[in-house]
């Protein structure tokens, strides 16, 4: 039985939370050599409704690939928020849009809060990169791969002309996490 | 030479592996969760010359993947519960007429529409008797993207050398999750071309047995002219209703897989040697069921896994062996029993047998199992 | 010289199984006169039939030929052709099998414009399973599943087949012995999917219920409802009620579908060869 790292992203159906999962499983287990399983559950809508995606991260391979103790938790929007901030372990951490997530889950863990989307908005200039600064941020508040790691996988997945946006909205996320650690 | 790596999911594996297997022709229909693989084969396949084509239903599919493999194709269809349900009549025909062909199935529960988007694996009875008539059936059942790529190439094999369809059965999880797999170099795993007649044309039956229980398929098209029916037929292939053609007919069909199950056969065994109890399971259950096992040693619990990688032929005689030498075996499929009867069949009492089903749309966890095996023991 | 039909029947495969008075012998030999005319290769040629009486056609004549499920005749030659286009393939089948069990292949064959010439010989009933009615029993006529008359109306096989994109659509009935070789030649040699409506005579299952003292009679009514198409155009449609419009309804030149995907493969190869 592996030592596990679980991650799970939950948000919107449709705000790229599967595609940041799978980045973070690729910096782990591409760039990074370790094991990963990216896996996600979802309904019948494309947009919309409650989506997640989780990761689990282990140096050696990986039998179960769902989340059975959650290290780390990112919920994006109030119903994934109650839909999926749970099972995270004691002295695990939550992050929180804290613009949409009005009502923080309790429990035995530290909850962080960023304004994940506004900054997407405001200060990169497109929502749609949302997921990719969550990804920072997360990256940041875990460092469960490197910061170099993250972005390599970033880059990897996105085209050429969408580089330099999603290299800011990973390195802003990034920042802001490590400036509210 | 680093070898190429990458995360992909179970789908985008069995697609890519098919390709490496020499499949060249492939009919489908969209239906959840298996699109991925029609998906990526409608993209690959053109790069190799191959031929993609999403037709109008289920049925059709398997239909053209039929006559695409008359005409010398490897080939393969994919699909899902209702789709599953529709192509039984055809996978009925490539039996009679002993047609390769490797069918996908992604489960999803049911019946009827169920639960698209849930993983499930309630389809393994499904798997064996689904079309109706005697008939001998493979179906392999992977739990990783590495595997579904290795068993992939295998199923292509085992339905050319034995001249009939191969199923494999995936489940939600195992098809949508993305794990790392190194691609095999071309030439790394084995792969099997079809055996071409040994007689001339005129001599050429395509059910003759002279050679064996597996009689050689000639490519439509090519210098071998015969017919083909989906009635019991006669060794050269046309209509018989004679009592003694038909009955020898059935049972060689039959045989094919009986007399080959140790070739056929593939399983897992994980600390069983010594095992009190033996956590019997597949697909993904088998990957919650390995976390179970090795939970449960931590605990002082002397847990074993069994994973069938093949669940038909089912590994009926290393069953029964296991079974004599432990206390009790507990069966998780995410269905309400299927598998666990095939178990009791096999196992005839010599240990305890215990069910867990889950068809809620959620996998089971390993603690569900690990609780189970505390309540058997 | 009289035609020697032996040199397209498989040996020992006669007596066929139709009843005395069947059409599906002339359209049999009509297809075999076809074919040789066309000067197929026999090993290059697929015949390929669904269930039912027409469908026994495939195991009398000398080439590849499979006789597969109920209905699906299309669908796996849409397969082999997919599969070898350069292999010449024909389907045969009745109306059941065609329109009803096999209607979705048949019309989505019709779409794709795949180069295969169908046979449908309409003989109005289900022979085989004993004479239930079929999509093509005129309305009020008698079979076994309409003791009290027939209340579906009918499908229009040849209108069917125009509207889902067939490019080749043709009518003749078993009477017109010739025009069945001329429709079928026309349909093997047009580059698309073709489809050759035969008017059928089933005295057995049809005939015997609706009134028909002998096959002559129902071979007559062919004969004598049967209007050639360029005589049709002249006629105004109350003069048409009724009436058999023969020879050829339809032709267009579409793109054919093997050869729409050869060149998307080679599209892709071009593309792939140009990244290098």
């Amino acid at each position: 039985m592996a030592q596990r790292y679980e991650i799970r992203f939950s948000g919107a159906g449709g705000q790229g939370l599967i595609t940041a999962g799978i980045i973070l499983a690729e910096a782990a287990a591409i760039i990074e050599g370790k094991h990963a399983v990216q896996s996600q559950s979802y309904g019948p809508e494309a947009r919309g409704g409650a989506s997640k995606s989780e990761v689990i991260i282990a140096d050696d391979p990986i039998d179960y690939p769902k989340a059975t103790l959650v290290n780390a938790c990112l919920a994006l929007t109030q119903e994934a928020a109650d839909k999926y901030a749970h099972g995270i372990i004691d002295k695990g951490v939550l992050l929180i849009d804290c613009d949409l997530v009005k009502t923080a889950p309790q429990g035995n863990f530290t909850l962080y809060q960023l304004p994940i989307i506004r900054t997407a908005k405001e200060e990169i200039g497109r929502e749609i990169v949302a997921n990719v600064v969550a990804l920072g941020a997360m990256v940041a508040l875990t460092g469960i791969v490197s910061f170099e790691s993250g972005e390599k996988a970033v880059l990897d997945r996105v085209p050429a002309a969408f580089r330099e946006l999603n290299k800011k909205a990973y390195r802003v996320g990034f920042e802001k996490m490590k400036g509210i650690l | 030479m680093t070898r190429k790596t990458a995360l992909i999911q179970g789908n985008e594996a069995c697609a890519h592996a098919a390709v490496y297997a020499g499949c060249t022709f492939f009919a489908g229909y969209p239906i959840t969760p298996s699109s991925e693989i029609a998906e990526v084969l409608a993209k690959e396949l053109p790069k190799v010359g191959g031929k993609f084509i999403q037709m109008e239903d289920e049925i059709a599919a398997m239909a053209a993947i039929i006559g695409a493999s008359l005409c010398g194709h490897k080939v393969m269809d994919a699909s899902s519960g209702p789709g599953m349900s529709l192509k039984q009549e055809l996978i009925g025909y490539a039996c009679i007429a002993e047609i390769p062909c490797v069918i996908v199935n992604v489960m999803r529960g049911g019946p009827s529409t169920g639960m698209p988007t849930g993983p499930s694996q309630s389809d393994v009875m499904q798997a064996r008797w689904g079309t109706h008539g005697d008939h001998a059936a493979i179906a392999i059942a992977p739990a990783s993207c590495q595997e579904i790529f290795a068993e992939t190439v295998r199923a292509f094999n085992l339905a050319e050398t034995y001249r009939m369809p191969v199923q494999i059965l995936m489940d939600e999880i195992v098809a949508h999750m993305r794990e790392k797999i190194v691609f095999p170099e071309p030439g790394e795993l084995a792969i099997v071309t079809r055996q071409a007649p040994f007689v001339s044309p005129a001599e050429y039956k395509p059910f003759d047995t002279s050679f064996g229980d597996i009689p050689p398929l000639a490519a439509m098209g090519g210098n071998y002219r015969y017919h083909v029916t989906g009635l019991n037929k006669a060794p050269d292939g046309f209509p018989t209703t004679k009592a003694e053609l038909v009955d020898a007919e059935e049972r060689r069909q039959l045989r094919k897989v009986e007399a080959h199950a140790a070739a056929i056969e593939k399983n897992e065994e994980y600390l069983t040697e010594d095992a009190e109890v033996i956590v019997l399971s597949f697909g993904i259950t088998s990957r919650s069921a390995r976390f179970a096992v090795d939970s449960l040693r931590q605990e002082g619990v002397r847990a074993g896994l069994f994973r069938p990688i093949t669940l038909w032929p089912f590994p009926e005689k290393r069953v029964a062996e296991v079974a004599r030498k432990t206390r009790a075996i507990v069966v998780p499929e995410m269905n309400l029993g299927q598998l666990v009867y095939e178990v009791e069949r096999v196992v005839k009492g010599s240990c305890r047998l215990a069910a867990l089903g889950r068809v809620d749309g959620e996998p089971i966890t390993p603690y569900q199992i690990i609780d189970k095996v505390k309540e058997v023991l | 010289m009289a035609f020697n039909y032996e040199k397209y029947i498989r040996p020992g495969k006669l007596p066929h199984i139709w009843c005395p008075g069947c059409g599906h012998g002339i359209v049999m030999k009509g297809l075999i006169r076809a074919i040789d005319k066309c000067a197929l290769n026999k090993n290059r040629t697929a015949v390929i039939s669904g269930i039912g009486c027409a469908s026994r056609l495939p195991g009398y004549v000398d080439f590849n030929t499979v006789h597969t499920a109920h209905g699906r005749a299309a669908a796996f030659a849409t397969g082999m052709k997919m599969a070898d286009p350069g292999l010449t393939v024909l389907c045969v089948g009745g109306d059941g099998d065609g329109v009803a069990i096999g209607g979705n292949h048949f019309i989505h064959a019709c779409r794709r414009n795949i180069d295969i010439t169908y046979i449908l010989m309409n003989n109005h009933i289900y022979g085989m399973t004993g004479g239930q009615f079929s999509p093509c029993t005129p309305t009020d006529g008698f079979a076994s599943t309409t003791p009290y008359g027939n209340p579906d109306p009918v499908f229009d096989i040849a209108k069917l087949a125009i509207g889902a994109g067939a490019t080749f659509v043709a009518r003749t009935t078993a009477y017109h012995a010739t025009q069945i070789d001329k429709l079928i030649i026309e349909g093997i040699q047009h580059k698309g999917f073709s489809v050759i409506e035969i008017l059928d005579c089933c005295p057995t299952s049809y005939g015997r219920r609706n009134k028909y003292r002998s096959v002559v009679e129902m071979m007559k009514q062919h004969k004598e409802l049967a209007v050639p198409v360029t005589a049709a155009a002249k006629m105004a449609p109350e003069d048409l009620a009724g009436k058999i419009i023969t020879g050829v309804l339809h032709k267009e030149d579409k793109p054919e579908y093997c050869e729409q995907y050869s060149r998307l493969i080679e599209k892709v190869q071009e593309q792939a060869a140009a990244k290098g």
